[in-house]
């Protein structure tokens, strides 16, 4: 295939769930079945184009990035700057294609496991037609060639989740999560916002390709290399909002509110993974501090999501906290410069991840029937204290739920493993190359938390017994159409997709398409080259892989020496370590903080500015009203006194000549005659010619 | 004394020499008693004498000027034509004075004031 074949073919891939989208929003209610098999077909159409434009792209072009642009618009030439266009466009590389096809199978697997969960809902059609308009979101930020087009893709995954996440309205905590979710991301976005802006005045482009190439050249945004790394850090920022990175990670587990395979999407494919693509795609104008900071970033993001999920008893919110972890992992090896494992790890994830919350979906799918058949409204149906035993009740859910797991927490036959094995490596050699030993440590200790937690969730939803033995009889395995969608996740998550070798990725076909791109910074600011940190990758990887061998095994151990054969009772040390785990209960007090402080900030400073209103502004007004009130009695005194009065004046005036006047005018001819006789020797003696 | 004693010997010895200014001075007498009568009359009929002799005055002058004071005969039939429209006058005026007393029962022009309301 062509060039162009290729690049229209990506065309229609992002189209298309915007079509099924708009048809929906319009037609829904009046098509049959409310018009859900047009955008799951739509997506699927985009599935499979996707998934011809990887195999195209990866076969004919792997290192061509294939680019196609108009100038959207033409502002001539500028004074001051010349001739300037604003040109959009999409570009296709591996990264893009590999991408595409992350998004459109997620997405897709997502459409047809809603069917099931959804049905029935109030607002299904409207529900389906958000989801294509996700996906179109999302598709337009891997295609974007330029900021610009990449800004407008960002800003509708940011309104679409909000849709999404709020889709139960008419429960408070719904909404306010889909506030809270938007609201969080716009702090972000504001960053990115600026580092566009900073981008474009330097360059006076928005295209991606352009930029790098004026860096490449030496052009720096104001001449400065420390501008450069601001920069990178404030579009850092946006992928911090996004991606759900400490200190905006906060909305993610709200948006836990949403449907679940809502959930599912955000967090495997679409929105969260924006940000670390933007990593991605940006990655050749960060410079060594700025990718510094997104490491660090990553690495306490990682841990304190991780040490969170630890102490939680939602299904959905264990798997949320997990995903920030997994989102700090990814960050992290971006910011080491393990950029192709940072990828690679996105990739898995989506799929371990979706399947992970879909997998919850499905338990809490098949609990809402059960608690629903006792007419049960009390019990919480994602608790995991009220879960146990499901294993033989939903064996498709829990053969798929443990295959995911093993992935997540590295364990070798499984994508997970590959993937997370290629980032512990590289934290690895950072931590030798660059003397920053806390990236590897935390990169560790996180491994060992997530295969913690991670079991210690199985073993409470699926092993054991059943809360509720009772219960435990209603629970059935969820329908075809949901756990299709399971297994088919589950064959993804396992090695053989990705890499022949079951203990080394690096002859897999993403480390292949995917390679780390040349950095464009000046020399003295640029983080190792890829060849010093390839070789110290290379020593790096068997330690790495014995090393996270071993935690993940002794998390894996502990989870299932406390919660399964019960030798350490987990409520004691939860006693013991009391005020700890409070602590991490409470998610380490960041919505009580943000709470006080942003929250509460914000509202301090309202109640100010109601002050400042109620007193200044009411009183300019006020003082105004009364000014002119005061004018206008006056004005009105004026009127009433002096116009009135002069006017009255003559008035009366004309009434007293009409007094005099009237004594002349007596109606009686003879008068005037005598007038007549009068005026005429008057005007004899007047004009008498002598 | 003896300016005014002058003056009448003067007028007196003027007197017999009959001019023009005797003709206006006998108009302007004429002329006077008439609007006297106009204005202090309320009889309508004696308004209307007063008219008369107003009239009378004017046609006095005519033919005096006719006579006198170069304006030949075109004088005389301007006096012909104000006798003329005194009459019709007259006999239009009287008519109505008559209208107005059958109406009224009086001739008195002050009492006849209805226009004025």
């Amino acid at each position: 295939m062509s060039h162009d074949a290729l690049l229209q073919i990506s065309i229609a891939i992002l189209l298309l769930p915007l079509v099924g989208f708009t048809a929906l929003i319009f037609l829904g209610k009046k098509l049959p079945r409310q018009g859900d098999w047009l955008e799951t077909g739509m997506i699927t159409v985009s599935l499979v184009l996707s998934l011809v434009l990887l195999w195209q792209k990866l076969t004919l072009y792997p290192a061509e990035t294939l680019m196609l642009r108009f100038t959207w618009v033409d502002f001539g030439d500028v004074s001051g700057i010349g001739p300037l266009k604003i040109a959009l466009g999409v570009s296709l590389d591996n990264l893009a294609t590999v991408m595409i096809a992350v998004v459109s199978l997620i997405s897709c697997l997502v459409h047809y496991f809603s069917i099931g969960y959804m049905h029935g809902d109030v607002r299904y059609s409207r529900y389906f037609a958000y989801l294509g308009f996700f996906s179109f979101s999302m598709l337009m930020i891997v295609v974007a060639d330029n900021l610009f087009l990449l800004y407008v893709g960002w800003e509708l995954v940011g309104i679409s989740s909000y849709l999404l996440i709020g889709h139960w309205y008419e429960k408070k905590s719904a909404s306010d999560a889909g506030m809270k979710a938007f609201i969080v991301n716009r702090i972000g976005d504001v960053g990115f916002f600026i580092g566009i802006m900073v981008f474009f005045t330097t360059f006076n482009t928005f295209g991606l390709r352009e930029i790098f190439e004026g860096i490449q050249n030496g052009q720096l945004p104001y001449g400065s290399e420390g501008w450069l790394t601001a920069a990178g850090v404030l579009v850092f920022c946006g992928a911090v909002g996004k991606s759900a990175q400490f200190p905006l990670h906060v909305w993610l587990p709200d948006a836990m509110e949403g449907p679940t395979p809502v959930s599912a999407l955000i967090h495997a494919a679409t929105m969260v993974a924006a940000g670390v693509y933007l990593v991605a795609r940006t990655y050749p104008l960060m410079t060594m501090d700025a990718l510094m900071v997104i490491a660090y970033i990553g690495a306490i993001t990682a841990f304190v999501a991780a040490s969170i999920a630890i102490a939680q008893n939602d299904i959905k919110r264990v798997l949320a906290y997990s995903t920030i972890s997994q989102l700090g992992y990814m960050i992290m090896a971006l910011g080491v410069g393990a950029y192709t494992a940072g990828f690679f790890h996105l990739v898995t994830h989506a799929m371990f991840k979706a399947g992970l919350f879909l997998g919850s979906g499905s338990v809490i799918h098949a609990m809402h029937h059960a608690l629903h058949h006792y007419n049960d409204h009390d019990t919480d149906a994602q608790d995991i204290r009220n879960m146990g035993g499901l294993r033989s009740r939903m064996p498709v859910t829990f053969w798929s739920f443990i295959v995911y797991t093993l992935a997540i927490c590295g364990v070798p036959f499984t994508s997970g493993f590959l993937s997370k094995d290629a980032i512990l490596a590289g934290t690895y050699a950072f931590g030798g190359l660059t003397g920053h030993l806390l990236i590897p440590v935390v990169g560790f200790l996180v491994a060992g938390l997530t295969a913690f937690y991670m079991f210690r969730l199985v073993v409470r939803t699926f092993l054991g017994t059943h809360a509720d033995p009772h219960r435990v009889q209603h629970i059935h395995e969820s329908p075809r159409v949901m756990t299709v969608p399971l297994v088919i996740l589950a064959l993804l998550c396992l090695f053989f997709v990705f890499s022949l070798d079951p203990f080394n990725a690096v002859d897999g076909w993403i480390p292949q398409a995917v390679e780390r791109p040349a950095t464009t910074v000046p020399a003295a600011v640029a983080p190792p080259s890829a060849e010093i940190f390839e070789e110290a990758l290379h020593h790096a990887h068997s330690p790495a892989m014995l090393l996270s061998l071993l935690v993940a095994g002794l998390g894996i151990l502990v989870a299932f020496l406390t919660y399964y054969w019960k030798k350490i009772d987990a409520d004691a040390v939860a006693n013991r370590l009391r005020p700890v785990h409070r602590f991490l209960l409470n998610k380490w007090y960041f919505d009580e903080l943000y709470n006080g402080f942003v929250v509460g900030g914000t509202l301090r400073l309202t109640r100010v500015l109601r002050w400042f209103d109620d007193t200044i502004v009411d009183g300019a007004v006020n003082a105004a009203g009364w000014l002119t009130r005061g004018t206008s009695y006056i004005s009105g005194k004026f009127d009433n006194i002096v116009i009135d009065g002069s006017v009255n004046l003559s008035a009366y005036l004309s009434g007293i000549a009409g007094l005099v006047l009237r004594k002349f005018q007596t109606g009686k001819v003879q008068t005037y005659i005598v007038y007549v006789v009068l005026a005429v020797v008057i005007f004899y003696f007047v004009y008498r010619v002598v | 004394m003896d300016s005014s004693s002058s003056f009448v010997s003067e007028f007196v010895a003027w007197l017999p020499h009959v001019g023009l200014t005797h003709f206006l001075i006998v108009s302007a007498l004429l002329f006077s008693l008439g609007i006297y009568g106009i204005a202090t009359r309320r009889n309508a009929i004696l308004v209307l004498m007063g008219v008369e002799l107003v009239l009378n005055a004017a046609s006095i002058n005519f033919v005096a000027f006719s006579r006198y004071g170069g304006v030949n005969v075109d004088g005389q039939i301007v006096a012909i034509f104000v006798i003329i429209l005194a009459a019709a006058e007259a006999a239009i005026a009287l008519a109505i004075v008559l209208n107005i007393f059958h109406r009224f029962q009086t001739v008195n022009v002050d009492e006849v004031s209805s226009l004025k309301e």
